[in-house]
């Protein structure tokens, strides 16, 4: 949760996978969060397992677990980091696929007092996500470049839909091929289209492939 | 039985299915020896390398249907170099070269070339069934071969394997004159496939029963397959995205609801839970329900699902569907045969996880329960003595926990009292992996009752060589038996090496063993294999006898060492 000049860590990680910088752990002090290759690093609440004396894995250690009195209470705590050991679970690799989980990006949106978040895998269109984000944030509207379509108005605001791809830049939502987007986004920003002048087109974009 | 001409007795062999049986019937006399390998058409070969395909034809010349399997178990969990071996092209180039008129073959852990593809595709015009699980070695150009050029086939049927499938053209191969197919499975292709050929293929198919896509099959095509083919046994479901008040959505439900023959389902490769409700209407006749690869279906919508699902015999699933969940399980479905709970997150921090609790609700719900794969968090004694007593049927036990060497959380004792419960108990067990803390003990009650016992799969467990010496002492009919991390040494593996033949094989890593142990069993056993894997960077085996092996894999052979082997794998 914090790294050890006591600053919040930044928002966003190198992998896409947001809602990892903002959860909490129990870490070690001074324990990284992520690893020099900008992996977060596994079993982040396990801090405890580096100091558990278990050598998983290694042969040359004849003392194996029926002969070593392992503390019981803490290791029932905090299980040995899984990682280090090979072919444990076992779980085929193509089960791996079965960790697939979840894309979930931070969306915010202009004026809201606080930010949600979707999980881009939930969806297959931009109109899926964007109908989602409408059921969201209820009351605001949000102009949908793709159908050229106007949504109800509630209060007179529209939105325009934007994300931060992995160069950083903030690019309008709807122009690359739905998969792409999902690879490359990583946060949404519903803009004010007041503020959008000058950016947003006033034609929409032809409908890239929306599946 | 003199009396009888040959044609009776073969009419009476056909009766006998099982591999085991005939194969008993094979050894009573002669003639019987003789009928019985003339009219044998189904071979079921646990080993590839325990004899040869030149010996295999030799036999049984009628042989139509051809089961085999390559890579030890222990390859699923990447301890087995890849390059180990189990290639097929051997079989198929000899198979082809005989004129025996194969017609099925079936491989798993296997290396498959697509060039083995395209001569099995055009060697045998009767070919009908391909089934491939946990194969590799092949890309879409193999799948294309057989596509094209198996003018009969009904089957193929991918299951888990890893194909290089980046041009999806193959299934735009099949030809127009191919109405055969029964059963078609590529859910585990990762690439595109042509949709329209895929629309046609199924409009052509009347027979077609089987059908499972991949994820890139989107919900529109998902949903004009389903009309042209409400004749539907199973089904696989790719892509099940979509907005539940949308038109597509009513027109799947529509064409769901005329599907009246699936009994079983799985799939869900990408799925929003809000979605679900659209396949309710089918969820009653289900008798076989693999949620496995849906990580995202959870809580709620996951149990009112299973709610619906009051036939089922067969569930798989993820441990995202928690305890509470299993309750449901529990108390819907009372037909449960066979439950496997995967974890969704095998590495991480499992808050999601199963415990013992899920599996004592189960067990206690579902009496008819045979067949059990269960990763969890923890599991307690007396929670394996519950389920014991309450599911006495079980032939697979196959309990994970996370934490390799767990003890009972509640008690702090091992877990031996527990799966001794199990064996006591289940006197049908053929298939047992143990988990947690364990120590001797456990060996001692599973060489004592574990009578029908054919496959053990240990881990981390055990205190000394006892442990194995009582599974190799008292387990009469243990066929497989795979050890990792476990302190057996020379004095256990030694001490009997004729049981060995006996057995198919037995895999050690990361034991006690060491190289001149091994080196006596291979020299007093020459009708064993003993292979020593030695994956590490020195380019030369050490040939300190004193030195323990890393991994060893042995099993009986008739033919001698493989000649296939690459400089990892040293044959002794």
């Amino acid at each position: 949760m914090s790294s050890e000049n006591g600053k919040l860590l930044p928002e966003t990680d190198a992998g896409g996978l947001n809602f990892e910088a903002t959860e909490l752990t129990l870490g070690l002090p001074g324990e990284s969060r992520v690893t020099s290759d900008g992996v977060a690093k596994l079993g982040s609440k396990r801090g405890f397992s580096e100091t558990v004396d278990l050598s998983l894995g290694d042969n040359k250690n004849t003392n194996k677990f029926g002969q070593s009195q392992i503390d019981v209470p803490e290791a029932a705590k905090s299980p040995v980091s899984k990682a280090q050991v090979v072919g444990w679970p076992p779980v085929r690799g193509y089960a791996k696929r079965r960790t697939k989980s979840c894309k979930y990006v931070k969306v915010a949106v202009d004026g809201a007092p606080y930010l949600r978040k979707v999980d881009l895998e939930m969806y297959n269109t931009y109109q899926q996500l964007l109908t989602s984000l409408e059921d969201m944030f209820s009351c605001f509207t949000i102009r949908n470049y793709l159908s050229d379509k106007k949504l109800d108005q509630v209060n007179g605001i529209e939105y325009v839909p934007t994300y931060e791809d992995k160069d950083g830049d903030w690019m309008l939502v709807g122009d690359v091929p739905w998969q792409m987007f999902v690879e490359s986004c990583k946060r949404l920003r519903l803009m004010k289209s007041s503020e959008a002048v000058g950016l947003a087109p006033r034609t929409p974009p032809k409908c890239s492939s929306a599946s | 039985m003199n009396y009888f001409p040959d044609e009776v007795l073969e009419h009476v062999f056909d009766s006998i299915a099982s591999h085991k049986d005939r194969n008993s019937v094979s050894l009573v006399c002669k003639s019987w020896y003789r009928i019985e390998r003339y009219s044998r058409r189904r071979v079921f070969i646990g080993n590839c390398y325990s004899i040869s395909p030149e010996r295999l034809i030799a036999r049984f010349p009628g042989l139509k249907s051809l089961t085999l399997k390559g890579k030890p178990h222990f390859a699923d969990f990447n301890l087995v170099p890849y390059d180990w071996g189990g290639f097929v092209y051997p079989w198929i180039k000899a198979l082809a070269e005989s004129g025996i008129g194969l017609e099925e073959l079936r491989l798993k852990r296997m290396v498959v070339s697509d060039e083995s593809l395209e001569l099995l595709s055009k060697s045998f015009a009767n070919f009908k069934s391909l089934v491939l699980v946990s194969c590799e070695g092949f890309s879409a150009d193999g799948l294309a071969a057989v596509a094209a050029n198996c003018r009969f086939l009904r089957e193929l049927d991918l299951q888990e394997n890893e194909v290089d499938d980046h041009r999806g053209h193959w299934l735009s191969c099949f030809p127009e004159s191919c109405t055969s197919l029964v059963s078609l499975n590529f859910a585990c292709l990762k690439g595109e496939v042509n949709l329209g050929a895929l629309e046609r293929l199924v409009s052509r198919s009347p027979n077609l029963k089987s059908l499972r896509l991949n994820r890139l099959v989107p919900l529109d095509t998902l949903q004009k397959l389903l009309m042209r083919a409400p004749q539907l046994v199973d089904l696989g479901i790719g892509s099940y995205v979509h907005d539940p008040s949308s038109e597509a959505s009513n027109k799947l439900k529509h064409a769901i609801q005329r599907c009246k023959s699936i009994v079983s389902l799985s799939g869900f490769l990408e799925v929003a839970p809000r979605c679900m409700s659209a396949i309710y209407p089918i969820c009653g006749n289900l008798t076989t329900l693999n949620l496995s690869y849906a990580p995202g279906l959870h809580g709620n919508k996951l149990t009112k699902l299973i709610q619906h699902c009051r036939k089922l015999q067969r569930l798989w699933i993820l441990d995202r569907i928690g305890d509470k969940g299993l309750g449901v399980v529990a108390s819907t479905c009372k037909e449960l045969q066979e439950l496997r709970v995967f974890p969704s997150d095998p590495f991480g921090a499992g808050n999601d996880a199963v415990t013992e609790e899920g599996l004592v609700l189960v067990s206690a719900g579902c009496p008819k329960l045979n067949s059990l794969l269960y990763f969890c968090q923890q599991m307690t004694n007396a929670a394996l003595i519950t389920v014991a007593r309450n599911c006495p049927n079980f032939i697979r036990f196959r309990l994970c926990i996370l934490d390799p060497v767990k003890p009972d959380p509640v008690t702090n004792q091992p877990l031996d009292e527990g799966f001794g419960a199990i064996v006591q108990s289940c006197k049908r067990l053929k298939r047992l992996s143990l988990s947690g803390l364990l120590t001797d003990q456990v060996f001692l009650y599973i060489g004592m009752y574990a009578e029908q016992l054919e496959m053990l799969s240990i881990a981390f467990a055990a205190d000394s060589d006892k442990g194995m010496l009582y599974v190799l002492n008292g387990c009469k009919k243990l066929r497989k038996l795979e050890i990792r991390d476990c302190p057996f040494g020379n004095s256990a593996l030694l001490e009997d090496v004729g049981k060995y033949e006996t057995m198919r094989s037995l895999w050690m890593s990361s034991c006690e063993v060491t190289l001149g142990g091994c080196k006596t069993v291979a020299e007093k056993m020459p009708s064993l294999n003993v292979e020593i894997i030695n994956e590490s960077d020195q380019t030369e085996f050490n040939l300190d006898e004193g030195q323990k092996v890393d991994k060893m894999y042995l099993y009986r052979t008739l033919v001698g060492h493989r000649k296939d082997a690459p400089e990892s794998v040293w044959i002794l």
